[in-house]
């Protein structure tokens, strides 16, 4: 298609390089220089969307990023797969060779959408009509209403192919960044950069200039480009400013850290792009000292009856597209202004030749772009209003009259006035997104009808300058980028060369706008009969949309955006928030400073999800820390768990395993011959020192100032509020030498917790810590078999039961490593734990998976662990305790060493509430049927309140949960633990009851060599394990 | 994302670096010799102070020199106005924006029990 509505000369195109592109199949070409909006429009096209609720017909509005309409899906390279991206803004998108774009949200297709016929039922679906809809029954609402919004609703289609582009993460530090390089911008970088400050200039358009761009002016007796020109020139040749552009600085944290998005290659033709060696985007965390604010302003909408027709654009998008990108936006037509600013671009249409009308709704228009407009002989229509815009998917004609003194109500003859566009302008509102993201307020300047930033925030401070600091003279804004580089560097302490002063051309300027405030066009009827007044086009809300939510009830701004989904789209309200608080204030009665602005939050735009994971994305996304072993157990099959950051091997099922068998097997070795276990990930902590023993006395709740060098003990932790943290076991080193152990997720809290007592409470004990967790690789033997093993490769220890006692720990040489052996046992069985030097980890692993192998040494992982040490009923720190469970409420009150002075948590625990019997309490719990697996997390409640023959009427008081369940081969049938309240006395109260320590697998603790009987072994409720209670020591 | 700076490695680090230890100065109950009934040492352990405005509190820094140390904050615009050490008298007071009592009296703060 040719280009027909493209000028013959003029913009900043580049006419020798012609581009093809295709959108919705067909295909279109355009120029370097161009935006996918732009070449739509040279090529006459204005129908580019539908919109998100009603599925009405959609043109583009603007010429820049807050564009609400022109949403395309568009691919970004060549490659065939994962390159699609929706929801791009045509407005924002450079034009490539080869781009091949789509529209949104239409159904079967644009000309064409079904979806249309949700306009004529648009008094159906209201405002809240989402929330509304939930009030039918949940069947209704999950059958029809549902399907039917996911159908009709929403925008792009997202895709579902990864994205095959790379991205890349950027540190960047700067003494001032500067936010954009418009006149404003490019004056305070250019001061700021002869200071010798390192400076970081953002820029997110594709080259620097900002609203000079449109409206090449003269300053300091030169034309704009070459102004502008001579400051990049600058710019460049000083070694401390780095210009950034096609950047878009997205978000303001804490103390000045900065986000900027960097598009790299996104402006190559699709081929380059796939061939291109460099990243897709760049994501910048920019830490400032100072931030300079130069983003400018958006002009907003009028607000009438059908004002969402395609043709019906911004004054400042028309102007924009004539003078950037040399297109007419049609051949007639007619812009509705209520501000001296906006006129300057019906003068450019007329100089472009195109017919148009002017109505101002101001009653006066006296300023010298009115007096051009005049003598260029434009019809100039004052007091005027546009009753409605006529057309279907493209503005064909503009009704308007003449308004009653205060703008109220039409007073007199309404006419037709045939056009294929409309411009129009309520004046304009200065981009304070990012100062707002500061934490910073905004205050109400009623000349200019617009927020302007307030008092900057302490901690995270900016400086606004030029168009988003509301001052829209051009001359205005030039010193304020100059005053506010200055103020940024004597923040800094810096000297500035002398500024060079400059001036622009006053005439094309007048910067004051002098503005009528009318935000609702009066009408022959009211808002909610004939044609809609639109005011979010992205999220198709209108005003009487507003009016309804006022009229239910709602008053919170914060509350009517939720209700209506005001400014909650893409776009976040960029263009449709003001003029929603204009008609809220009419509404309500208040005025606007007094309903207030909703939140702005970053990004400032939408950004890509890709750009912000950078490198990081997959198995890059977190720190794995992997054992000495790893390798082996992934070249074995193993599966592995996430424990924190470690990978822990979880089973190692074999061919034609399922979970289930590779677990039951796993544990049926440890109980039968011997299990090998990597323990290396457990915490441990040296604690060294004269006074170690009297510290870990502190922190324990137990005693340990006489356990002997060479011996180990179990630890309970507490916090101060007597709950259980943390338990392990501790050995003796020497006199002044500890080895705790942690469990493997709590390692770092537990360390933080010692080291903050140490230094805060008990600075006068003299005790070191340091965590050697990944300095010893751990292998278990557990099994009748393990000491058989372990002799065949250690023979300078005797490692007979009577010399070599449960609970003791020995030096030894292993598969001649030098090693430490501790005779620890987590399941209850005969237990070696072999500690090496982690280099050491993966031979002594290798040593002993070849000598067992004639005792069939079977490798297990965490799940045959959590299975063999809940057969003993052992907990698990964090899952079966829950920082609400204290040592009473596990039925392990042995553990507190009654006569001790103190212990952290002692004080809590003497609180009557610590010791109520009906606290939830740790308990064994068996099912009716054998072969039942309770899932862990299940509600455990009173067979009384919920009997099974019939469906519980009401919420049934819960009485605790499963926190540990399995099938269990020892047993031959499934175990549980979990807490119910009171459970250690009642032994009735719930459905299957079994106390732990009187059905545990071998509660006497013959198997795992302790001698001395458990003091509750009475009444072993499971007769099933008793008979396996033999000693295999 | 705050820059703190710790005063013993004397260096602005990035807030990642650190954990947040709770309110600071909170002596433990058992200093001033009295007996503490239930109730009240329950208000001890689980009651703070909750400024808005300066705040005195606890910081480690955790991926670095493990050190705790005391930071005065504004809780409103997370600027840190001062850190100090362990021990150190803070360099600035508390300050409530709206003009609040400071003191934290634990055996007459009000909530649930």
């Amino acid at each position: 298609m040719s280009q027909d509505f493209r000028l013959p000369a003029g913009g900043r195109i580049d006419r020798s390089e012609r581009l093809n592109f295709t959108f919705d199949g067909q295909t279109f070409t355009g120029y370097r220089g161009d935006t996918v909006a732009s070449a739509l429009l040279a090529n006459g096209v204005h129908l580019v969307g539908r919109s998100f609720k009603y599925h009405r017909p959609r043109g583009i509005v603007t010429a820049g990023v807050e564009e609400p309409n022109a949403l395309i899906d568009c691919n970004i390279t060549a490659q065939e797969k994962g390159t699609r991206e929706a929801n791009n803004r045509a407005t924002f998108t450079e034009l490539r060779h080869g781009l091949t774009t789509k529209s949104v949200n239409a159904f079967p297709n644009l000309n064409f959408d079904i979806g249309e016929i949700n306009s004529l039922m648009a008094r159906f679906i209201p405002a809240g009509f989402y929330y509304k809809s939930l009030l039918v029954s949940t069947g209704m609402w999950h059958r029809v209403v549902e399907p039917v919004i996911r159908r009709a609703a929403g925008l792009g289609v997202t895709d579902e192919v990864a994205d095959v582009s790379r991205y890349d993460g950027h540190y960047l530090h700067a003494d001032i960044v500067i936010v954009g390089a418009g006149p404003t911008g490019l004056q305070a970088a250019r001061v700021a950069a002869k200071s010798g400050a390192r400076v970081v200039l953002v820029e997110q358009d594709t080259e620097c200039g900002g609203s000079l761009l449109r409206d090449p002016v003269e300053i300091d007796g030169m034309d704009a480009d070459l102004w502008v020109a001579t400051v990049e020139a600058e710019l460049a040749a000083a070694p401390n400013v780095r210009v950034l552009t096609r950047t878009t600085l997205s978000g303001i944290f804490d103390h000045n850290m900065l986000t900027a998005l960097e598009r790299v290659t996104d402006h190559l033709d699709v081929q380059d792009a796939a061939d291109d060696h460099r990243p897709r985007m760049r994501w910048h965390r920019v830490r400032a000292k100072q931030v300079v604010l130069a983003t400018g302003s958006f002009e907003r909408p009028l607000v009438f009856r059908n004002n969402d027709l395609p043709g019906i654009m911004f004054a400042g998008a028309v102007e924009t597209y004539l003078q950037r990108y040399g297109v007419k936006t049609g051949n007639t037509g007619l812009f509705l202004v209520n501000n001296d600013m906006a006129l300057s671009a019906a003068i450019k249409a007329k100089d472009a030749g195109i017919d148009v009308t002017v109505v101002d709704v101001r009653s006066e228009s006296t300023g010298p772009n009115t007096e051009r407009l005049m003598a260029m002989g434009v019809p100039f229509l004052t007091n005027h209003t546009l009753v409605e815009a006529k057309g279907g998917k493209r503005v064909k004609a503009a009704v308007v009259a003449p308004m009653n003194g205060d703008g109220t109500a039409i007073s007199g003859e309404m006419r037709t006035i045939e056009c294929d566009f409309i411009g129009s302008s309520s004046g304009y509102n200065p981009i304070v997104h990012l100062h707002c993201q500061s934490g910073a307020k905004l205050d109400f300047d009623p000349t200019t009808a617009c927020f302007v930033p307030g008092a900057p925030m302490g901690a995270t401070p900016t400086i606004s300058a030029g168009g988003c600091k509301g001052l829209f003279s051009l001359n205005d804004a030039l010193a304020s980028g100059a005053s506010a580089a200055q103020e940024a560097m004597d923040a800094l302490g810096l000297q500035a060369a002398e500024a060079t002063v400059v001036s622009a051309s006053e005439e094309a300027h007048p910067g004051s706008l002098h503005i009528r405030h009318l935000w609702l066009l009066p009408t022959d009827k009211p808002t909610s009969k004939g044609g809609k007044f639109w005011v979010d086009f992205q999220n198709d809300v209108t005003a009487a949309d507003l009016q309804l939510a006022v009229r239910e009830n709602f008053r919170s701004v914060e509350h009517i955006k939720r209700y209506t989904t005001l400014g909650m789209a893409t776009d976040q309200g960029k263009t449709s928030n003001i003029n929603a608080l204009g008609i809220l204030s009419d509404v309500l009665g208040v005025t606007i400073p007094d309903i207030g602005t909703t939140t702005f939050r970053p990004p400032y735009t939408p950004t890509t999800f890709g750009a912000i994971a950078g490198r990081e994305p997959g198995d890059f996304l977190d720190v794995a820390r992997v054992t000495p072993m790893h390798d082996w157990h992934a070249e074995h099959g193993a599966l592995f768990e996430d424990v924190g950051q470690w990978k822990r091997a979880w089973y190692y099922p074999k061919a034609g395993e399922n979970m289930h068998a590779a677990v039951d097997r796993e544990c049926r070795a440890v109980r039968e011959s011997v299990g090998i276990l990597d323990a290396s990930t457990l915490g441990k902590i040296i604690v060294k020192g004269p006074d170690a023993a009297e510290f870990l006395n502190r922190v324990y709740t137990n005693k340990w100032m006489k356990l002997g060098v060479g011996r180990c003990r179990y630890g309970l932790m507490l916090g101060e509020d007597g709950m259980i943290m943390d338990d392990g076991v501790s050995s003796r080193v020497a006199e002044d030498e500890f080895l705790m152990t942690t469990t493997t997720g709590g390692a770092a809290n537990v360390l933080s917790h010692l080291e903050d007592y140490l230094q805060t409470e008990w600075t006068d004990l003299k005790v070191y810590l340091t965590s050697v967790t990944e300095q010893w690789a751990v292998a278990s033997l557990n099994g009748p078999k393990a000491r058989a093993l372990l002799s065949e490769l250690c023979d300078d220890v005797d490692l007979s039961p009577e010399s070599f006692k449960f609970m003791e720990w020995k030096e030894a040489t292993v598969a001649g490593i030098p090693a430490r052996i501790f005779r620890i046992s987590f399941t209850g069985d005969l237990a070696f734990e072999i500690n090496v030097p982690a280099d050491k980890g993966m031979a002594l692993w290798t040593a002993l998976m070849t000598a067992g192998a004639k005792y069939g040494i079977t490798p297990y992982g965490t799940e045959a662990m959590h299975v063999l040490r809940a057969e003993k009923g052992f907990i698990i720190v964090g899952q079966d305790t829950d920082g609400s469970l204290n040592p009473h409420d596990m039925d392990m009150s042995w553990i507190i060493g009654k006569d001790k002075d103190d212990f952290i948590g002692k004080r809590s625990l003497t609180r009557k509430d610590m010791s109520d019997p009906m606290r939830k309490q740790y308990v064994g719990i068996l099912t009716d049927d054998p072969k039942e697996v309770l899932p862990e997390g299940a509600q455990l409640v009173n067979v009384a309140d919920a009997p099974a023959s019939a469906a519980p009427k009401s919420p049934v008081p819960m009485q605790g949960h499963v926190s540990s369940s399995y099938w269990s081969s020892a047993a031959g049938r499934s175990i549980a633990l979990g807490i119910v309240k009171g459970g250690i006395a009642a032994g009735t109260r719930v459905v299957v009851l079994l106390v732990v320590g009187c059905g545990a697998f071998d509660c006497a603790g013959y198997r795992q060599g302790r001698y001395r009987a458990e003091r509750r072994n009475a009444d072993c409720a499971y007769a099933g394990w008793s008979e396996r209670q033999s000693n295999p020591h | 994302m705050l820059l703190i700076r710790c005063p013993y490695c004397e260096q602005e680090r990035p807030e990642v670096e650190f954990s947040f230890a709770h309110q600071a100065h909170k002596p433990r109950p058992e200093a001033a010799g009295e007996p503490l009934d239930d109730h009240n040492w329950a208000r001890w352990v689980y009651y703070q102070k909750n400024i808005k405005g300066v705040a005195h509190e606890r910081w480690n820094h955790a991926a670095g020199c493990r050190k705790f140390f005391n930071a005065a904050r504004d809780t409103v615009s997370s600027e840190i106005v001062a850190t100090y050490k362990s021990g150190e008298t803070p360099p600035v007071p508390e300050s409530r924006i709206e003009g609040e009592d400071l003191s934290f009296d634990y055996e007459n703060a009000e909530g649930g029990a």
